[in-house]
């Protein structure tokens, strides 16, 4: 990372007749696409970078540099576990035996590949105490959806048609909701207690026969473990609902208390978060999807099975609720999670998610005296802060106050990424912090002394502080301009 | 200790102290006890590097990659060596969606340009940020369809696309309450135009989804389809490997509503089927209903030109069950493969990989044919990807194939054969793979 915009594109760098490949020459005398029909050949031009391999080569590097990521710097972006990224993990998916196989070739030649997806699965379904886990989802979201496809094929087979509704609460992730609506369920809110848990008061009243089962993530969006769980997970039983899992916050749970011991039917994780694989600038993620006993003949085909013999076969089961995916997912990031996976070990697991919560706690202890925390007590992996206390410029009624989008802005040019910002949505200035476990003390004793001197700035000169930030590449951006301009592509002439 | 765990039993003791506890159990002190694991987890032991290094090797030693003549929407293209060197940069591998726009420049540009490039490729004249793969983006555009329509809940799908695409379009279309219906192809092969139209002249269908070249290798010939369908405010939606758009008539040039498909075959590796990347793309009109992240252009405070993510109101973390998808992901490193891999190839380059691959498949053919035991099942032009009948057993071609090395290609019946060649694939190799057919 560093501070000088690079700014270029690469079409901006394109001159006629430079090449940037090579390709065997054909040896087979055939007669190329121009044999095709005229009608079917392109005639639009076809206006890609023409550019060397160091022009190539030069710009993406440079590009990097106006980049930040975990291995540049502490990243506490609330409800993404932006852990460390070990360097084997890339090594061991980068290995030609499985970035060579095609994805149609015959299980025998791919036992390898299989044996670690059939192992992933296991282990994943010991983690969190489920009976068995796909892993073909290709992100968080998209778990959530196969999650919930299992809960409504769950109620068809049974021929339960009427469950069409699904229970949310009010400080859940914005792809519940979302997911749901995908899936064809109707979303009914629950809503937060003032200590900001799921009303058990507000719950009752919702529970029917038309309820399809509830999604919760527990600790909460807040860093809340939800103590009512057991209550919770019985009620929505006893109704014949089913309890979703939305596993992006089990970090904190690792090794202490598991979603199938809370009383979860369905869930999924998040393997990008948890299990360490890299965030690659938005994805590729990866959600697997863990299901209790009586509900793993539901899980999407492709599925992977260990014979008798101990090898390995791929089967589409009858009872599965359809294909996500056409093949097994994002596999190269399955490997990822599994090299992680035996890197942690049993033990290593049970300890990341207490050091994780050692982390939110030792942040949230040592900040309270400069920003709002609304919520006393003990969180998990992540803290919500309401903004800056008042008497630091953050006095929420007064239209010049110093907001949480300027101490976030602030952080970036003290060399911090900023934590998650206006999520959840039950205060105004919410401020998310996450840690994880791979950082240290000396790490988390910086990013407090730099939170506490932007609270003392945003007293004595709000003005620069609403001004940040300062230091980076580029200035504070136009984001109403984006909308109106609606420029999404490079503009050629 | 853990090399992933900085923390010493000094920092972990003070650290207890700065927030009132004694030790690590103190931190779950509100979790109900029977909720909390008893025993330890059932897992083997932490492993050192070395150790993880010879049990991958092991995994690896049960692999066997072959010289690939299987398509099937995974195409074995070659994928210059300076791309995953620009990928495994770790500003770029270890960031997150670029929320912090002055500190992600990188990721925001990249995007842009990724946009860009499968605007200009697809014909298009606008593309999202990327979705997962080519068969979820193609339920997403089923879904655009609809929800574009706003009255019309059909959605026809041409029975040439791929299997396994189509079989994902299924399950959302279930879930997701649409009113899929799967138009059978025409005895050559190709899409039942016959067919089509009587079912669009119903005035009830919201969007057609046809693809190019289709499942069986074949090139469609799309004339007047556009027009048919919007004589009936229809939507047309054509899914492509991107890579073929080099030289085909691309989505917008057939005056296509919606470009989807995986952009795979633009260089990325095989990988056992992912991580891949989806497209869609469309036009400016539509984009308010367009699923997944978008990048525009903007200026910062000093009136640089800069990159953001914009048109979030679409989105679910803003509008939560009335977004216009639940997808959260922009496939970003997938994106930067994309972007790099055009960037290399130019116009001249993808043009050269689309004639080789031509050229490949067609004396890959011809070869099969010569050999008496192969007929192929259609007339019609193909790419670089072929059906052909074999007058044996196909399991027994493919498994005698794979024990000399070669993935003959991916089975359809028990005795058809779907075969792709790329511009990788040597006249020593096809040889070699005619050879093993004889």
């Amino acid at each position: 990372m560093n501070n000088v915009y690079y700014g270029k594109l690469i079409f901006e760098l394109s001159r006629p007749g430079r090449i940037g490949y090579s390709i065997p020459k054909d040896h087979t005398g055939e007669e190329g696409f121009a044999a095709l029909p005229d009608s079917v050949l392109r005639k639009s031009p076809l206006r890609l970078p023409e550019a060397d391999e160091q022009t190539v080569a030069r710009h993406y590097t440079n590009m990097s540099n106006n980049n930040f990521g975990v291995d540049t710097g502490f990243y506490p972006l609330g409800s993404c576990t932006m852990k460390y990224n070990p360097k084997i993990n890339e090594e061991m998916a980068s290995l030609p035996a499985f970035t060579q196989l095609h994805p149609a070739q015959p299980a025998s030649t791919a036992q390898g590949a299989l044996a670690l997806y059939y192992e992933t699965q296991r282990a994943l379904s010991e983690v969190a105490g489920m009976e068995a886990f796909t892993l073909n989802p290709f992100a968080g979201a998209h778990g959530e959806l196969t999650g919930l496809m299992v809960i409504r094929t769950y109620h068809e087979r049974r021929g339960d048609t009427k469950r069409t509704k699904i229970i949310v609460p009010d400080s859940a992730h914005g792809t519940n909701p979302a997911s749901a609506a995908v899936c064809g369920l109707q979303i009914v809110e629950v809503k937060s207690t003032p200590q900001g848990t799921v009303d058990v008061e507000d719950l009752k009243p919702l529970l029917g026969d038309d309820i399809a089962g509830m999604m919760m993530t527990n600790p909460n969006t807040l860093g809340i473990f939800e103590t009512k769980i057991p209550e919770i997970a019985k009620l929505v039983h006893e109704c014949g609902g089913l309890m979703y899992y939305d596993g992006a916050n089990l970090n904190p749970m690792l090794g202490v208390c598991r979603p199938g011991d809370m009383g979860f039917d369905v869930m999924h994780i998040n393997l990008h978060k948890t299990f360490s694989t890299p965030h690659g600038g938005g994805g590729p993620g990866s959600g697997p999807v863990g299901v209790r006993k009586g509900l793993e003949d539901y899980l999407p085909n492709p599925q992977v099975v260990k014979k008798s013999d101990g090898t390995f076969a791929i089967e589409y089961g009858n009872e599965a609720l359809g294909s996500v995916s056409p093949h097994f997912g994002n596999y190269a990031i399955i490997i990822r999670a599994y090299a992680y996976l035996l890197s942690l070990g049993r033990d290593g697991i049970a300890r990341a998610g207490k050091l994780a919560v050692l982390n939110a706690n030792y942040i949230k202890e040592a900040l309270k005296s400069h920003y709002l925390l609304p919520i006393e007590g003990l969180c998990k992996h992540e803290f919500v802060f309401d903004g800056l206390r008042p008497e630091y410029g953050g006095d929420h009624h007064d239209d010049a106050h110093v907001t949480t989008l300027d101490v976030a802005k602030r952080l970036l040019d003290y060399g911090f990424h900023a934590p998650t910002i206006y999520f959840p949505l039950l205060f105004h200035e919410a401020l998310m912090i996450e840690p994880t476990e791979t950082e240290s003390k000396d790490t988390l004793d910086d990013f407090i002394t730099v939170m506490k001197k932007i609270a003392e700035e945003a007293k004595s000169d709000p003005a620069f502080v609403k001004a940040s930030p300062h230091s980076t590449p580029v200035r504070r951006l136009d984001d109403v301009r984006a909308v109106k301009d609606a420029i999404f592509r490079f503009q050629f002439d | 200790m853990h090399r992933y765990f900085p923390h010493t039993d000094s920092d972990i003791a003070e650290m207890l102290k700065a927030v009132g506890l004694q030790k690590l159990e103190d931190l779950y002190a509100e979790v109900p006890e029977e909720l909390k694991l008893s025993g330890e987890l059932k897992l083997p032991e932490s492993k050192s590097e070395a150790e993880i290094r010879k049990i991958f090797e092991e995994l690896a030693a049960h692999n066997k990659p072959l010289t690939c003549f299987a398509g099937a929407g995974a195409y074995d293209h070659y994928t210059p060596s300076l791309i995953p060197y620009i990928a495994s940069r770790s500003e770029f591998s270890t960031s997150y969606t670029p929320y912090q726009a002055e500190i992600s420049q990188g990721t925001l540009m990249y995007i842009f340009e990724y946009q860009t490039l499968m605007a200009e490729l697809t014909g298009m004249e606008v593309s999202n940020a990327s979705m997962y793969d080519g068969s979820t983006a193609t339920a997403e555009a089923m879904m655009m369809a609809c929800a574009a329509s706003k009255k019309r809940n059909k959605v026809l799908m041409s029975a040439t696309l791929n299997p396994r695409v189509k079989d994902v379009v299924k399950t959302y279309a279930h879930f997701h309450g649409v009113d899929l219906e799967e138009v059978d192809a025409a005895s050559n092969g190709l899409i039942n135009r016959e067919a089509i139209s009587s079912k669009l002249s119903a005035d009830d269908v919201a969007g057609l989804i046809v693809s190019q070249p289709n499942f069986f290798g074949l090139v469609e010939d799309f004339s007047g389809l556009a027009d048919e369908c919007h004589a009936h405010k229809t939507l047309l939606t054509i899914n492509s490997p991107a890579s073929t758009l080099g030289a085909l008539k691309s989505p917008g040039e057939w005056g296509a509503d919606i470009a989807c498909g995986d952009a795979q075959s633009l260089g990325l590796p095989l990988n056992y089927g992912g991580p891949y990347i989806g497209y869609l793309c469309t036009s400016n009109s539509l984009i308010r209903k367009m699923p997944g992240r978008i990048v525009g252009q903007t200026v910062d405070a000093e009136g640089k030109r800069t990159f953001v993510l914009t048109m979030q109101a679409r989105e679910q973390h803003i509008r939560r069950e009335k977004a216009t998808s639940n997808i959260c992901t922009s496939q970003g490193m997938m994106c930067l493969y994309v972007a790099a891999y055009l960037s290399l190839m130019g116009p001249k380059g993808l043009r050269e990989v689309n004639d080789n691959s031509f050229k490949a498949a067609h004396y890959l053919c011809k070869k099969l044919l010569q050999t008496g035991r192969f007929k192929l099942v259609f007339d019609a032009p193909f790419f670089n990807e072929f059906c052909l009948e074999y007058s044996g057993d196909v399991d027994g071609l493919i498994k005698k194939c794979a024990q000399e090395g070669v993935l003959a290609g991916v089975k359809i019946d028990d005795h058809k054969i779907l075969i792709a060649a790329t511009e990788k694939r040597t006249k020593e190799e096809i040889d070699h793979f005619v050879e093993l057919t004889k």
